[in-house]
């Protein structure tokens, strides 16, 4: 606790309530079972806070008021004060959870618990779980339309992305893709929908209207073998011209043109890249390097890699605050 | 149960698997695990005592993945537990045919294994999940059987990969006297060959049926095993094959000169280990011991293979009717996923399933096979084991 106090002394300017400074980064490591947190202008580690056990999926309310932590070991979602790291409370998440997305509004925020084939409905306000819906093996990805009426869980194992309705918490359809579906992003207008395949080493995209495939992006990188190229974490700009993908073990990031949904460009990173956050104006990329314990930051108008900054053990995850 | 989660389900089906709606009575798709028990003695450690549910968790774990997605797909699985002894598991398999079921997983030693393969003929896609005999994919091939346990060829090649990028070409191989030593032996015999390793010297355990698990029994050993190793030709390595179980554990720390120890104990190549953790691992892992209460063993792991593979068939072609499921499953379209980090596919010219090989002590992976350095023209994972110029399978032309 001490070492934790001195750690904040630094913020201390910074410790008066309100939304997180802005463009302030956060990462989850999954393995030193702490969060990173980097100035989002000078790339500099600000400090690290311990998070619980495990933590992997993270991301802010849209107000900036509170991070929300996946301790996938301690079976729960921590809740902390971005501006302090320090916890605030805890949300109940069912058992593992991985990754989870929140609703537009701020509030519910979906959860995929992976051991136990359910995702999970929290309301963030009350605490409380409002629903647990029945998904399919091993559930990870998250992702949630614009309008916020569907919310998509990937289940790994069952290959589907499956459409849950956030009125009635009921699925409304199941979209095979290619093996171990890791994420969906929905486009900023909710005209697509981007699901990645580990296993496949494709991405899927998919029309939200009528649940159809209407293209599989692959990747070919000279002397990577294909084996090694496995899709995991996937940004799509808010103005729908790119698509950044992370490779994990092929160490890339892929630059896709998200009106042809063709390959434009593949950007050399750290080892094992998992996801992937927009500053907010969009024009830096964080990756999270898990085997190489570093992010790496992308200039997002030239596709150049800044500089990567070291963090954490193993960093799974990242968000930048908002404005 | 499922009729429950169905009713939950129902606008699902409606949209994206219209196939599942049409038909209220989900499609049953059945197989059978036919487990055959050699009783022979018990293992050196006692931690490898087999369990009684040994392959049938992997089997149960399996089935729950299976009827998970089936949920979505209208689709029902099943799986028999049958076990057997060398002297009834032929008319256990009998039985399963006349029930007619289409899918066996064989747990049984290598003859045994060509045995019930050659009863199943046409009748059953049979899935070998613990025989390793090179035999099975080559000379005694069957066009009915997929190989899901890796091969002696396999197992010995991934653990070449990584003693030559250890720079540890010098093997001194010990083997033990029963056939599946020597068959092993002959696997790392033709792994150093292939790899470029070079076996210094060659001796025999030979089991003469000694008091193993006594009370004075570690005595015994301490004074043996430096004994029987020593003046051996300048060696970097110990490479035992002892799949019957009756030295190799002892020698780690006991070897004359002061070297490492890899093949039936010490860095063991394997199919899989309780303590994987990459690739999802963590996740199947604990899956697993919650439903099994104990960690996973490789029969495990190869029984809950052979069975996702007729699940994710059945997911792909959306169907349940066995030909069907066969035929997709020896087609090219199909892979499975199975926690190693890449597609798992079928060998078209043996059916073995190609996949990697980890190579693990005691309480870890130690590294993965095939290595990084090792190159493939189709497949890196056809780096290991018998590949298609040297095979010597023979398939019917047209099954």
């Amino acid at each position: 606790m001490r070492h934790l106090l001195s750690a904040t002394a630094g913020l201390a300017l910074m410790l008066a309530s309100g939304p997180a400074m802005a463009n302030r980064v956060f990462v989850s490591n999954e393995r030193s079972n702490d969060i990173t947190v980097l100035d989002g202008e000078t790339f500099e580690v600000i400090g690290t806070y311990p998070a619980g056990n495990r933590p992997r999926g993270i991301t802010i309310s849209p107000d900036g008021t509170e991070l929300y932590v996946c301790a996938s070991d301690d079976d729960l979602v921590r809740v902390f004060d971005p501006n302090t790291m320090e916890e605030l409370h805890t949300l109940p998440s069912g058992p593992d959870p991985e990754l989870f997305v929140l609703h537009p509004s701020g509030n519910p925020l979906y959860i995929a618990n992976e051991d136990d084939n359910i995702v999970t409905v929290v309301d963030v306000k009350t605490r409380q779980v409002l629903a647990e819906i029945p998904v399919g093996v091993e559930p990870e990805g998250m992702g949630v339309s614009p309008d916020g009426r569907v919310v998509i869980n990937t289940s790994e194992t069952t290959n589907m992305a499956h459409f849950i309705d956030t009125e009635t918490y009921q699925i409304t359809a199941n979209v095979l893709v290619d093996s171990r579906p890791r994420f969906a992003q929905f486009t900023a207008d909710g005209s697509k929908l981007y699901v990645t395949s580990e296993i496949g080493g494709t991405v899927s995209v998919i029309d939200p209207e009528t649940q159809q495939i209407t293209k599989k992006i692959s990747f070919e990188i000279p002397g990577v073998l294909p084996e090694a190229i496995q899709p995991v974490g996937a940004r799509v700009t808010s103005d729908g011209k790119k698509l950044y993908v992370a490779l994990g073990p092929a160490n890339r990031i892929a630059v896709v043109d998200a009106e042809t949904d063709e390959v434009i460009d593949y950007l050399l990173v750290g080892q094992r890249v998992w996801q992937l956050a927009f500053n907010p104006d969009e024009t830096r990329l964080y990756t999270t390097n898990g085997n190489s314990n570093d992010v790496s930051i992308i200039d997002v108008e030239t596709d150049e890699v800044l500089r990567s900054v070291q963090v954490g053990q193993q960093p799974w995850g990242v968000v930048v605050a908002p404005n | 149960m499922l009729k429950g989660i169905i009713g939950l389900l129902a606008g699902a089906a409606a949209l994206a698997q219209p196939a599942a709606a049409q038909s209220p009575d989900p499609v049953l798709i059945r197989a059978a695990v036919l487990r055959v028990d050699d009783p022979g003695l018990p293992p050196i450690s006692r931690l490898d005592l087999p369990p009684a549910d040994l392959g049938f968790a992997g089997a149960r774990l399996a089935i729950e993945d299976n009827d998970t997605t089936g949920r979505f797909m209208g689709q029902d699985f099943e799986a028999e537990e049958v076990t057997a002894t060398p002297d009834t598991a032929e008319a256990e398999l009998a039985r399963l045919l006349d029930d007619g079921i289409e899918f066996v997983v064989l747990l049984a030693d290598d003859a045994t294994t060509l045995a019930l393969a050659d009863q199943a003929g046409d009748r059953a896609m049979v899935f070998n999940a613990m025989a390793r005999g090179d035999n099975l994919r080559g000379a005694d091939c069957r066009f009915n059987t997929i190989h899901v346990a890796p091969s002696r060829a396999m197992l010995a090649d991934g653990l070449a990969q990584f003693l030559m990028w250890k720079n540890w070409p010098r093997w001194f191989l010990i083997h033990g006297s029963h056939p599946q030593d020597q068959a092993m032996a002959d696997a790392y015999r033709t792994a150093a060959a292939k790899f470029g390793a070079r076996i210094v010297e060659e001796r025999e355990f030979e089991d003469t049926g000694g008091a193993r698990r006594t009370d004075s029994g570690h005595v015994q050993v301490q004074a043996q095993m430096p004994v029987f190793t020593q003046r051996a030709a300048e060696h970097d390595i110990v490479i035992t094959a002892d799949e019957a179980d009756v030295f190799a554990a002892h020698l780690p720390y006991l070897t004359w000169d002061p070297r490492p120890v890899a093949g039936s104990a010490g860095l063991v190549p394997r199919s899989w280990h309780p303590a994987m953790e990459a690739w999802g691992g963590t996740q199947f892992q604990n899956r697993f011991e919650r439903l099994a209460a104990r960690p996973i063993r490789e029969a495990d792991y190869q029984t809950w293979l052979s069975l996702r593979i007729v699940g994710e068939a059945a997911t792909r072609t959306n169907s349940g009717d066995p030909e069907t499921l066969k035929a997709f499953i020896l087609s090219d379209d199909f892979d499975v996923a199975g926690f190693k980090g890449q597609a798992l596919t079928v060998r078209d010219w043996d059916h073995q399933v190609r996949q990697p090989i980890l190579l693990t002590t005691g309480v870890l992976t130690t590294s993965v096979s095939p290595q990084d350095q090792y190159l493939h023209q189709t497949s890196q994972l056809d780096t290991l084991g018998i590949d298609r110029p040297e095979t010597q399978c023979q398939f019917p032309e047209t099954p």
